[in-house]
Formats: structure tokens, sequence, C-alpha cells
């Protein structure tokens, strides 16, 4: 499509087309269905006309509109290594058994589907179900994407890798997959989240990595995805850029919800045992947005499971107080990738606010654009107060102490749940464990 | 036929326009011009700039804190050319101010405003093909990167799309100032010399005379952007003064009018 926002169908460049030849991975039965609609979209709550349409137009990393890569030229053709890269290893029995092995193994899979029975019968209404990925080794649902790009890094022979770290979860990851195959390992952090994400920070530097501050911007998230990427425009030859959610430059959108899918190919297994139905709902929170399209990717193709994601509604509705990039933004270019940005008038980038650093980004995953637009996926914000209110109940109902970006899905089945019919099911992802959040939760709760 | 190298090496200046403000900005560009350069880098601040190394970076803060848009970098593009007819204008910036205002909408009040060409850091080839498109309706010339790390066959499509000229970054990396420039930019210059005719515009490093010298060796132009930023920085209160001093002291050593007479380069 070129540079510019378009509601229009995508069209297609020869060349890009051509390179989408090797990419079968990249289409996908979503994005066949947005893009084949006759005007990129489908109205909500309708299924997709694809099965009926012409054979989709191919372009590889676009979801819909949305996606792409628009990063400075140095980069280019370390993104083709990895897509290349990336390609192959997913035709490879022995990557993908290694892969398997160590999330079995080494990061605790498969996470259980827990039922969540006092926090149902104080809710009254449907029947809660939570997907425990934090009790994945090092506290989060990070870890998928570390191991499986760990080893395309492996792969690639590069012995060095950075990544960006806002709540400090996927830095922690990084540096544990660093430590476990050996490799050399910087993490970017800004100075406030690493204030407030403390304990992480210790805990990467025990791990080996070297934590760097980011003292520009927000000096959160944003800015140490800057930065990152500044180290890797610089060490490309040596260095994996190690993203760690479904945001960037393509490949890494698919790569990264590639890695997670483990979360939503599990949960729909366990919940037919469990209920030998499918859930009417699901609820996830959303940063980038990794942990929620990793639960939604196998349920997608079953239009009656609704489809909730949750952003970080912070202290108000005005530009700067939130992080509720669907509900404050507008399509632009942040970071690598068209998407939902919020932004000013002018085109610059808004400061975003949230208690929970792990969604204090003003941009969101394309992937998650694409299903807001196609109706196929709603999201909805929680605030900050709701997001801790919901931690203590589901602290003290079912004894989890949920990570604050979990913890705003939790506010949202809060809200939800009542309204819902007995028999109805829902699955909750609690994506990270609360510990690393302990000093925030005090200074917040006043329990002490 | 303002995007035309007169000397060579010719001389591409960049600056942060806001930076400390717009009127001073403008006063540094026509200093610029007036000490020798020959394409001025309309550079527009932006929130988030990932290619650039601190000294830019200050920079845009800096221009962003007087809330500097790139509608009024066009305003102030319409000024300057108003003073300097021969010169080329070129705007640099990150995409998305350009996607807020409309592609079709920066690319008319460009070319109205009598800009040459733009320059869109984070936008590669194979992203451009609306804004080529745009580019062309409007007689703009899009100035593309390439850099040491673009494989042969990139360096064909980036120079196939480039009109102007194409801009060769010298080293993997932020813009700032370097030491010595590396093998690599030497190498690059050589391998786009393969597939184009178009100047090729050396940047990314370039802060001294010998340095600037040096690249006349292989390239037909470079590029001084950080340096220049730098010394507006040090030099409150007389930037414009100062930016003069500097590239005087740039182009100290005699530059020969080009070889086969003025590089035509659209």
């Amino acid at each position: 499509m070129g540079t510019v926002p378009r509601t229009t169908r995508v069209k297609v460049p020869s060349l890009a087309a051509k390179g989408a030849a090797g990419m079968g991975y990249a289409h996908t039965k979503f994005e066949k269905n947005a893009l084949s609609s006759s005007n990129g979209r489908t109205r909500a709550g309708q299924p997709a006309s694809a099965r009926t349409g012409a054979p989709a137009p191919r372009e590889p990393g676009r979801f819909g509109v949305y996606g792409g890569r628009y990063v400075p030229e140095t980069l280019m053709a370390a993104l083709d290594e990895l897509e290349r890269e990336y390609a192959k290893a997913r035709r490879d029995p022995k990557f993908q058994k290694r892969l398997d092995e160590l999330l079995r193994t080494f990061a605790g899979r498969p996470t259980p589907l827990f039922f969540a029975r006092r926090l149902t019968e104080k809710l009254g209404g449907a029947k809660i179900y939570l997907k425990r990925e934090d009790l994945l080794h090092t506290g989060a649902h990070k870890i998928n994407n570390c191991l499986g790009q760990g080893l395309l890094v492996e792969r690639m022979g590069k012995h060095r890798v950075i990544a960006e770290t806002g709540a400090g979860q996927h830095g922690v990851a990084t540096a544990t997959v660093c430590a476990l195959l050996g490799f050399e390992c910087v993490v970017y952090m800004g100075t406030e989240d690493m204030r407030r994400q403390e304990l992480n920070v210790f805990r990467m530097r025990l791990l080996g990595a070297e934590v760097r501050g980011v003292d520009s911007g927000s000096r959160t998230l944003k800015d140490a995805i800057n930065e990152a990427m500044r180290d890797w425009v610089t060490n490309v030859r040596t260095t994996h850029y190690l993203l760690g959610s479904v945001l960037g430059a393509h490949p890494y959108p698919t790569v990264v919800r590639d890695f997670h899918r483990v979360i939503g190919r599990e949960a729909r297994a366990q919940i037919l045992k469990a209920e030998s139905k499918l859930p009417s709902v699901l609820i996830a929170c959303v940063g980038g947005g990794s942990n929620s399209i990793g639960m939604f990717y196998d349920f997608l193709d079953d239009k009656k499971v609704r489809l909730i994601g949750v952003e970080a509604g912070g202290r108000g509705d005005a530009l700067g107080d939130h992080a509720a990039r669907f509900r404050g933004g507008s399509p632009g270019v942040l970071q690598g990738t068209y998407s939902y940005v919020l932004q000013d008038s002018t085109g610059q980038i808004a400061l975003t606010h949230s208690v929970s650093a792990g969604l204090d980004y003003p941009s969101v995953g394309p992937e998650h654009a694409a299903l807001r637009d196609a109706g196929r996926a709603e999201y909805v914000p929680a605030s900050d107060a709701e997001a801790l209110e919901a931690t203590t109940l589901l602290a003290r109902t079912e004894g989890i102490i949920p990570a604050l970006e979990s913890a705003h899905a939790v506010a949202e089945a809060v809200k939800r749940a009542p309204k819902m019919r007995n028999s109805e099911v829902m699955i909750v992802n609690i994506s990270g464990r609360g510990d690393k959040d302990i000093g925030i939760l005090r200074e917040n709760l006043k329990i002490d | 036929m303002p995007l035309t190298f007169y000397n060579k090496p010719g001389l591409v200046a960049y600056v942060t326009c806001g930076d400390p403000d717009l009127v001073t900005t403008r006063a540094i560009v026509l200093s610029a011009i007036e000490a020798g350069a020959d394409v001025i880098e309309l550079g527009v601040p932006f929130s988030d700039p990932v290619a650039d190394g601190p000294v830019i970076q200050r920079a845009s803060e800096r221009a962003l804190k007087q809330r500097t848009s790139l509608a009024e970098v066009l305003t102030l593009a319409a000024e300057i050319r108003e003073h300097a007819q021969s010169t080329g204008l070129i705007v640099f910036s990150y995409l998305n101010p350009i996607l807020r205002l409309g592609l079709g909408k920066f690319c008319k009040v460009a070319r109205a405003a009598g800009v040459d060409g733009a320059l869109v850091t984070d936008l590669p080839v194979e992203e451009a093909r609306e804004y080529l498109g745009a580019m062309q309706a409007h007689d703009l010339a899009p100035v593309f990167l390439a850099a040491p790390t673009s494989p042969d066959a990139r360096l064909k499509r980036i120079a196939a799309a480039s009109r102007g000229f194409v801009y060769a970054v010298s080293r993997t990396g932020v813009t700032g100032q370097r030491q010595q420039l590396a093998d690599d930019a030497c190498k690059l210059v050589t391998r786009l010399r393969r597939v184009t005719k178009l100047p090729v515009a050396l940047g990314f490093g370039i802060s001294n005379a010998e340095q600037f010298a040096q690249v006349g060796e292989f390239a037909d132009a470079g590029v001084v952007g950080s340096a220049i930023v730098e010394t507006i920085e040090r030099n409150p209160g007389r930037e414009a003064a100062a930016v003069g001093e500097f590239v005087r002291k740039l182009l100290a050593r005699d530059r020969q009018p080009s070889a086969s007479g003025p590089l035509q380069t659209t």
C-alpha cells in the first residue's frame, strides 16, 4: 500500500508480493479475511466474508491495512534475515521439537486452566476460568517468545541480544534466556519504569544482563524501544533485537504472535475438556498485545467466542492520562509499524499514563488494530483504580496476586461476568504474577 | 534547477527547524547558504527520533518545546525560497508527521513553498508506493537512504526510486559525529556507482573540513548535520553567525566546480 493510511484495500506492490511468496506463515486465516472483504473491513460482529472471496492478495506483514515495515534503511537487511530464518525454522521439526521441550521442561508448560470458584460465586454470573500464565518460569507469558527468539538467535549465529522492557517481565525473560543459551544481554528500560519495577531490575542484573536506563521522553517503554532501536541500528551485524511484543516492523508482530499462540491452543483444549464447550468470552489485557493475541488467535475462527482486549484507562480521558489507543488514538506510524497511535494534531506521539508499566505505551500491535476494525475483537479500558481493586479481589477470593497488567483483564471480568448467564463460560488470561508490583501496590493500597 | 551540486564536493547542510525557534532557524539557514551550502535539509522535529543520535535528539526536544510543526516548517521553506532561488531545499522528516498532515496535502504545500524534495527517515522503498506517486504528481524529488547493510539488489531499488541524489549512510548507526569515516562509506559509494548515475551524497559522521574534503574524493556531496546542530546548541544568541563561520571553515579547502558542469540531479 505504500505509506498512507487508508480504509481501502491494500494494493500490493509487485516486488513486495514476490517477497511474500516464501512467507506462507504470514497469511493466516484472519489476514485473508480482512483483505478479501471488499473494503478491507467487515462490519462489527459480522463474520468476515473471507471464504467466498477471491484469493487474498499477499503482502507480508500486513494485517488489513496495518503493520508493515517503517524503519531506517540500515535495519532492512536484518529484518529480511530474521524473516528468512524464521520461515526456515518454522519448517524445521528439530527447531519445533527443541522449543517444545524447553517450554515444557524449562518454562513449565502447559499452564493450568483454573476454575475460579469463589470469584464466580462472588460476582454471580458466568463461570470464570483463569489461564495461569503467571505460573510460568520468570512469572509471565513473556518467556514463550523469548525462548522462541532465543533459538532463532542461535540459528542466525549472533551472540549479542538487546531488548526493551516496560514492567521488566520481558527484560527478565530475555535475561533468563540469554543466561540459558549463553548470549550477551543488554536491556533498555525507562528510568521511570526502573523506579517502579525495582525488583525486576535487580533480577535482570542477577541473571547477568546489563540494564541501561533511558532518560528521554516519558522515561517508559516507548523510550526504551527508541534506545534499543538506536543500539540495533549501530550493532545490527552482530546483534539481535529480541522485541517483546507484537509490535515493531514486520516480521516481529507475526513472530511474537506465533510464539504465544500456545496460550490459546492450550486454553481451547483445556476448556473443551473441562466444560465440553467453548467459552462465550475471552478477556486479556493489551499493552503491545502479545498475551492477548496469543490467547485470541486459536479462537479466531470460533465466531461465537467474543474476544475482549483491555487497555489501560489510566487516571482519566485526557490525552496523556491513559494508554487507551482505541479510545483516544488514530492510525499512524510509530517504531516500525502502522497502527493506532496516541498522538497530537501535528503527528507528535503523546505521553501516556498507566499504573501498570507493561500497558503504558502509545501504540498497539497492528493485528489488534485489524481485529478491531473488522469487529472481530473489542477493546475496552480499565482504569488504574479498577485494576488495583481487581488485584485485591483476586488475591482475597482465589489466593492469586495478578500482575497489574493482568489485573486490568480481571477488572473487565468483574464488570462483565454478572451480566452473563450462569451457563456461560469466560476465560481470563492471568498473563503474569504480581510479585514485581509489590512496591506500587503498597503505595496505592494502604493495607499495611 | 535548485537541486544541483555546482561544486564538488557539494555541501548538504541539515538543521532541525524550530531549534531554538523558527525565526532563528531562518537566519541560520540563510547564513549557511551564504557561506556556500548547496542543499539545505529542513529537519522536522519528531518526538521519537529513532535514527538520531543525542545531538539531534536534544535539538528535536528544544524544537518541540516551541511546538514546531511540519506545517510551520513548510511556511519557513517558502520564506527561505524567497531569499535563495538556486539552493536545494529538502524536507527531512519521520513519516508520522507527514501522514498526520496528509500525504497529498504535504506534497502540494511543499511544492507551493518551493521545496525540491523530501527524505523520510523511516520509510524504506518497499512501503513507499503511494508516497512516490504523490511526490511525482507534485514534481518533488524523493531522496532515499542507502546503508552499508543494504545488499546490491536493494541498492538498485533505492536508486531507481530516488530522484535528485541518493543519500549514502556512511556507517551503521545513528546520526552523529565520528573521528573517522569508515571503510564502509567508500565501499557503499562504489557499489552505488554501479547501479546509478545520480549524484551520491554521503552523510552520518562528517564534522570537519578534513573529513569533508575526504568525502569529495569519492562522493559528490557531503551531508553535515549533527556538527551544525551542535554549533547551534553551543552558541546561544549568535547561532546564525556561528553556523556561517562553521560552514566557511568546512569549505575552506578549495572546491572544484563539478567536473562536467553542474551535476544535473533530476
